[in-house]
């Protein structure tokens, strides 16, 4: 193992951490503005030009609020619920391939960080412990509004886990791989996987609204009923690490949908243009960026559109819906796989 | 040689964890205590090459079976210290059997001479695809007759679910 591979290893893995940060910090100010758009008002717009400060106000301002922790509360646990939250947003980034290559003098420097062979299981797992943040939080608060939004979490992530791991059974079954980079890598030019999944790519959009808790499923902090839901008790940078990891996994929600269903990197008429190599790579990174601002306009076009959906509607639509929905998907498309290998 | 010190660090962090999940008044925990366990078991598969055994694991066990028992423990708030008394005749019946089944394991392990373990790129079985040919061709009865009884159970756990039933 020589020191180059590793240095470059962590310099990717710090700037791609830097990235989402920037991003999710930049698209609470988005999401704000867009909400004044929708409800025909300013928005933000007195910290700087276009109120492009105000992220940075509003970290500030998390940061002097006074540290509140409630008497009755697990001391340790109440610390960790906001930090397991961010750290588990944080671990999917590492096996989106977020560009092809660069050539550097002869090397080839991979814009993937870990190109594991079993990435799509890997973002399963993430996903899987993604409640445990919620859930330790809303129980070590001690408090029954909290507890009931981190159990509504919990069940309402379980639930949508099934039906979007079936969605992307599919895509494993078409693609024949597990690895994330190889099967963005099968997406070349326009050949995107939404044109053979569209199905697919609709019961995992709406699974992903679900598992980051975004509207029209964030019961988990319903206000009407639940004054905060989970995060009721905290305040200061805790609750800024929650409501900031659910920005972040928004961010990442629409990578993974950009680059299972639409190509990642991958972009029409790549080969026809004649670029370098290079160039070509970080055209498509900037493609693949342009995809996931596209998809993260979509999250909070979608919040600030629909209405919130009643609790046993939300069950009824995963279970009764979504995944008898996911399995006939996988059964088409098995059929159709069955019959294009023996003609 | 980096391999090394990260196995003594997992099976460390592994031993902590399993004692903690006793030692732990709380029941939750030892319920944490025994997820973190399992983290460091999972590392203990990515070490003998076996990826996709340390996914499935962490999905399986840290992602659905202890947060079901999160659930669980979180819903009846079995938060009061000490609210399990044991009779002395059941820890000792604990002990035995405890101690009687790391004596069988003891013996197992101690004739064996696993070639996985000196030499982990040396096998590929733990890789997905080698896993699937194996399981899919030599073992395909068993894993078919495995699937049933998962079907069998998934059934039992509904019919346990519903509130009237004649």
């Amino acid at each position: 193992m020589d020191y180059s591979f590793i240095i470059y290893k962590f310099t990717l893995a710090t700037v791609i951490l830097i990235i989402s940060l920037v991003v999710a910090m930049y698209a609470t100010l988005i999401e704000r503005k867009m909400a004044g758009f929708f409800q025909d008002r300013h928005g933000p717009n007195r910290a700087g030009k276009f109120g492009i400060l105000q992220p940075l106000a509003d970290g500030l301002k998390l940061f002097f609020k006074e540290e509140f922790m409630p008497q009755s509360a697990d001391k340790f646990l109440y610390i960790l619920g906001p930090s397991l939250t961010m750290l588990i947003a944080l671990l999917t980034s590492a096996v989106i391939p977020w560009g092809s290559s660069i050539v550097i003098g002869g090397t080839e420097y991979s814009l993937q960080i870990a190109d594991i062979n079993i990435g799509i299981l890997y973002v399963f797992a993430i996903l899987s412990i993604g409640v445990y943040g919620i859930m330790i939080g809303g129980w070590a608060s001690n408090n029954k509004y909290a507890l009931i939004g981190a159990i509504r979490a919990a069940s309402q992530m379980i639930s949508y886990e099934l039906a979007m791991g079936m969605a992307i059974i599919t895509i494993v079954m078409m693609t024949g791989t597990l690895s994330l980079g190889e099967i963005v890598a099968q997406q070349h030019g326009f050949n995107w996987n939404v044109w053979y999944q569209p199905l697919g790519f609709f019961l995992f959009l709406v699974c992903a609204f679900a598992e980051t808790n975004r509207a029209p499923f964030d019961l988990p902090e319903c206000e009407t009923e639940l004054v905060g839901g989970y995060h009721t008790e905290y305040s200061s940078m805790k609750l800024g690490f929650y409501l900031f990891a659910e920005y972040i996994n928004m961010f990442i929600s629409a990578a993974m949908i950009s680059s299972l269903y639409f190509g990642g990197y991958n972009f029409p008429f790549m080969d026809d243009l004649g670029l370098s190599h290079n160039a070509l790579s970080l055209l498509g990174s900037l493609a693949f960026f342009v995809k996931i601002t596209f998809f993260g306009f979509l999250f909070m076009w979608v919040r600030w559109t629909l209405p919130r959906f009643r609790y046993d509607q939300l069950m009824r639509l995963g279970w009764k819906t979504l995944i008898p929905l996911a399995i006939v998907n996988v059964i088409i498309t098995g059929l159709v796989l069955m019959i294009k290998n023996h003609m | 040689m980096l391999s090394k010190y990260i196995f003594y660090f997992l099976s460390s962090v592994a031993i902590y964890a399993a004692l903690m999940v006793l030692i732990s008044k709380k029941p939750i925990h030892s319920v944490l205590y025994l997820t973190l366990a399992f983290f460091a078991i999972a590392g203990h598969y990515i070490l003998l090459n076996a990826q996709f055994l340390a996914v499935v694991h962490i999905i399986v066990y840290a992602g659905a079976i202890m947060v079901l028992f999160l659930f669980t423990v979180m819903l009846l708030n079995l938060n009061i210290e000490g609210e399990f008394p044991k009779k002395n005749i059941i820890k000792f019946a604990a002990v035995i059997v405890g101690g009687l089944i790391l004596i069988t394991l003891i013996g197992t392990f101690r004739t064996y001479d696993l070639e996985i373990i000196k030499n982990p790129t040396l096998n590929q079985i733990g890789l997905v695809k080698n896993l699937g040919k194996v399981l899919f061709k030599e073992y395909l009865l068993p894993f078919e007759l495995c699937s049933i009884l998962f079907l069998a159970a998934m059934v039992g756990a509904v019919m346990l679910g519903k509130k009237d039933i004649q």
